[in-house]
């Protein structure tokens, strides 16, 4: 294992008394005053994340000639300049090395925002997929990032950075200048929130925290808080419910790719959708408060059949939801599970997603 | 009335014979936000040290252990709905359970309050 890497704002963090712990290869805060009050805090008003850990690319050339639109599930040369999308990358088994968003940012330009624990294995993989004269440039220790999400974001973004953001619809961003610099805004985010991602250089970040913290109306949240907020809205955690064994499809995620073109793994995802599932992703509510949690079994009467990839007590619905593997024809809605743990065992259903709805996200 | 502390962080508070058990101010710090308690049954029987009762935080599930022996007779309702009473009041309104103590020179496999403070600082 590799030391630990951390943010700009470690100082920060542990000056407002966050309890910091590894993930991805960096210290980051778990929580400040707790999980469910920052939770709440973001779902009702703005929270503030540090999301420096992340990775940025940077591609200048030709998107078709030099291969970048034949890498990912989703087309990179339909994407409008100023909109971003999601999808993956994939090995050639079929298998999801990433799940990433780009952003288009000119013609001949794209960035790719991809997970941290992910970052380097993935800036290897596509540069070495890419032909030609392509520049391509990992700038993650350079960039710094700061999510704000929340009902109020909006607001408060205006109010902080002119009016100019308040007309960003979802998965649309501007480049602009923020604290005297080039920076990106987007409307995007991990929480079903509306909700912005900011990038800058990494050297500004504390300034911007600092700027946006003095603001009543937010308070820094933690990876705690984030987990259970990307929970509710039924968002994969790469690592938890995505990884280099599971395809897009068996994780319930076709509609992020588009088989009329090429992408790594395309021929392996053929091939899985000619023979069928074994085995498919789906959304589960427990009966009670209890949690389930990731690695716990899935049983149907008295077989095993499947296994959480992720899941947590809901603070906004009062029961337990998660995301686990069943065999396609127990996904139906409506259909009764157990998830069972040691001597633990709960009642859970198959729902549908979002777990939870009344999210601002679309506001 | 005197509180005694077992090593996995349950207190016990003993008055004629009746036992009132919860989990200490350290324990609920540790576990973060409480989101589930599992209560015991009424009537159920259990040793010293043996599983009582369960707890869930947002970031883990853990058991509570019983500090005494004895028989279970009235437990904390409130907590099947707010459970987060035990992070606000863990050794007063956040009670878990009430038991008959059956044999009570077992408080001396407990630590006394001042011995449970020392004992937090080595961990």
């Amino acid at each position: 294992m590799d030391d630990l890497k951390y943010t700009p704002l470690c100082a920060a963090h542990k000056s407002l008394h966050a309890l910091m712990a590894p993930f991805g290869g960096w210290e980051m805060p778990i929580q400040y005053t707790g999980i469910i009050a920052e939770h709440r805090w973001c779902r009702e008003r703005a929270a503030l994340f540090d999301i420096c850990h992340m990775g940025e690319f940077i591609f200048r050339g030709d998107l078709v000639a030099d291969g970048l639109e034949d890498l990912f599930t989703f087309s990179v040369k339909s994407i409008p300049v100023g909109r971003s999308r999601y999808g993956f990358l994939l090995n050639d088994r079929g298998g999801i090395i990433d799940d990433l968003i780009v952003f288009r940012l000119a013609e001949d330009e794209a960035m790719v925002v991809v997970n941290a624990a992910t970052s380097d294995n993935d800036f290897s993989v596509i540069r070495s997929r890419l032909k030609g004269g392509a520049d391509f440039t990992d700038i993650s220790a350079a960039t710094g990032k700061l999510d704000l999400q929340g009902p109020s974001s909006r607001e408060i973004m205006i109010a902080h950075f002119g009016p100019a953001v308040g007309q960003l619809p979802y998965f649309k961003f501007m480049k602009t200048t923020l604290l005297g610099v080039d920076a990106i805004i987007s409307r995007t985010g991990y929480t079903g929130e509306l909700g912005y991602e900011i990038f800058l250089p990494a050297n500004k970040v504390v300034e911007l925290w600092d700027l946006l913290l003095a603001d009543d109306r937010v308070k820094p949240a933690g990876l705690g808080a984030r987990d259970v907020l990307r929970l509710e809205v039924g968002y994969s955690l790469y690592g938890n419910d995505l990884d280099e064994t599971i395809t897009p499809l068996e994780a319930g995620l076709e509609t992020f790719v588009k088989f009329d073109k090429a992408f790594i793994g395309k021929r392996a995802l053929e091939d899985q959708r000619t023979a069928g599932l074994t085995r498919i992703k789906v959304p589960f509510a427990v009966s009670s408060r209890r949690a389930p949690r990731h690695g716990y079994s899935i049983v149907s009467g008295s077989d095993t059949i499947g296994e959480v990839t992720s899941g947590v007590f809901s603070p906004m619905l009062g029961y337990g939801i998660g995301l686990g593997f069943v065999p396609p024809a127990l996904a139906q809605t409506g259909t009764p599970l157990t998830i069972s743990h040691e001597k633990v065992a709960m009642e859970a259903t198959v729902c549908d997603l979002p777990f939870y709805k009344g999210g601002s996200l679309r506001s | 009335m005197e509180i005694f502390f077992s090593k996995e962080h349950e207190w016990v508070k003993v008055k004629d014979g009746i036992a009132t058990i919860g989990i200490s101010e350290h324990a609920a710090h540790e576990l973060g936000d409480i989101t589930f308690v599992e209560l015991p049954a009424v009537g159920k029987s259990v040793k010293q040290f043996e599983v009582l009762a369960g707890i869930e935080s947002v970031k883990a599930a853990s058991d509570i252990y019983a500090p005494v022996s004895g028989k279970v007779v009235t437990v904390n309702e409130a907590l099947e709905t707010t459970p987060e009473i035990v992070n606000d009041a863990p050794e007063d309104a956040g009670w878990i359970a009430v038991m008959e103590a059956t044999d009570l020179s077992e408080l001396q496999n407990l630590m006394t309050k001042a011995q449970y403070e020392e004992y937090l600082k080595n961990l």
